[in-house]
């Protein structure tokens, strides 16, 4: 019986892995899933995460080039030099409460590492990853 | 006679003062402000500080004219900003421009832009680097100290050495060079 529990309580975790959004991020998934995003899937948010493209002669990746594989640290930007805030909600609470601009940098950064906007099913997914780190 | 020298005195204080035209720009401020017209008008929008400012240095819309702005701070122009997306939504584009054309060299009293102006006369900069006044006022500190210096890198980086750079100060009393304690001007 405990090992069932245990296992039930492991698996709601799993299904639930938008611990830590915010009203904000909910209302942008909303309006995703109102632009065609189905349920939002953090595993593949994860992939295209670390995905490395090759952009003008450099390996870029989301993990590597301008944010922190570790969401608990600042990035850099790979160019720029500028330092990023921490990703994680936890550690930079500022985070995903601004739907503007979470508007703003996805279109400014899909543009950048992929040279496209990104789909509205990418951008769920994308939130739905880094929410749950 | 020291009548009409008193009342000269409060006509000017008043128009000074009461002027219409308090703004940063103003004629009547720069008169009245003898402190901060040698430099630049600083940055005072904050759309424009935090906009610009959220990737690199908050350039003074003083460093550059009006021409070289308007190319810049374009919706178009701003999807490929030096290699970057940069783009705006158009009320947040129509902010900052403005007030970067509004302050651009050309249109500021301060002296630091007042020289600018003149040296921008017959080009369009669209990089800080390449304006003529800048490039003249930095072109005696050795290249080690800037490209080479990895905690500078480049010109374009103001506020590495400035330290008073977000204060629209650039007074070489105010320059710290990162691994070079000794430097002096």
């Amino acid at each position: 019986m405990k090992k069932l529990v245990a296992a039930a309580c492991a698996l709601s975790m799993l299904l639930s892995p938008l611990a830590f959004a915010t009203p904000e991020s909910d209302a942008l998934l909303q309006e995703y899933r109102t632009e065609g995003a189905g349920k939002a899937d953090p595993v593949k948010g994860k992939q295209n995460w670390e995905r490395v493209v090759e952009m003008d002669g450099a390996q870029m990746s989301c993990a590597n080039s301008c944010h922190n594989s570790d969401f608990a640290k600042d990035g850099k930007h790979h160019k720029t030099g500028k330092v990023i805030k921490p990703m994680s909600v936890k550690v930079n609470p500022e985070r995903y409460t601004n739907i503007k601009k979470m508007k703003k940098w996805f279109k400014r950064n899909c543009n950048d590492a992929w040279g496209r906007d990104c789909t509205a099913q990418e951008k769920a997914d994308f939130l739905a990853f880094m929410l749950a780190q | 006679m020291r009548s009409q020298l008193k009342s000269m005195l409060l006509i000017t204080a008043l128009v000074v003062t009461a002027s219409p035209a308090q703004a940063e720009e103003s004629l009547w401020s720069w008169l009245g402000n003898p402190f901060r017209q040698k430099e630049f008008n600083p940055v005072s929008n904050a759309a424009y500080r935090e906009e610009c400012g959220a990737c690199h240095f908050a350039y003074q819309p003083g460093l550059m004219p009006a021409k070289s702005w308007q190319k810049l701070l374009d919706a178009k122009a701003l999807a490929d900003h030096f290699g970057e997306n940069a783009e705006l939504d158009a009320d947040t584009l129509q902010e900052v421009r403005t007030f970067a054309l509004e302050n651009a060299a050309d249109k500021s009293y301060y002296k630091r832009a007042r020289k600018i102006a003149v040296a921008t006369e017959n080009e369009t900069p669209l990089r800080i680097t390449e304006v003529r006044y800048i490039k003249r006022k930095h072109h005696e500190i050795p290249e080690k100290m800037v490209k080479g210096n990895k905690d500078v890198k480049s010109l374009s980086y103001c506020d590495a050495c400035h330290t008073q750079a977000g204060k629209a100060v650039f007074d070489a009393d105010t320059v710290r060079i990162p691994n070079y304690p000794d430097w002096d001007d």
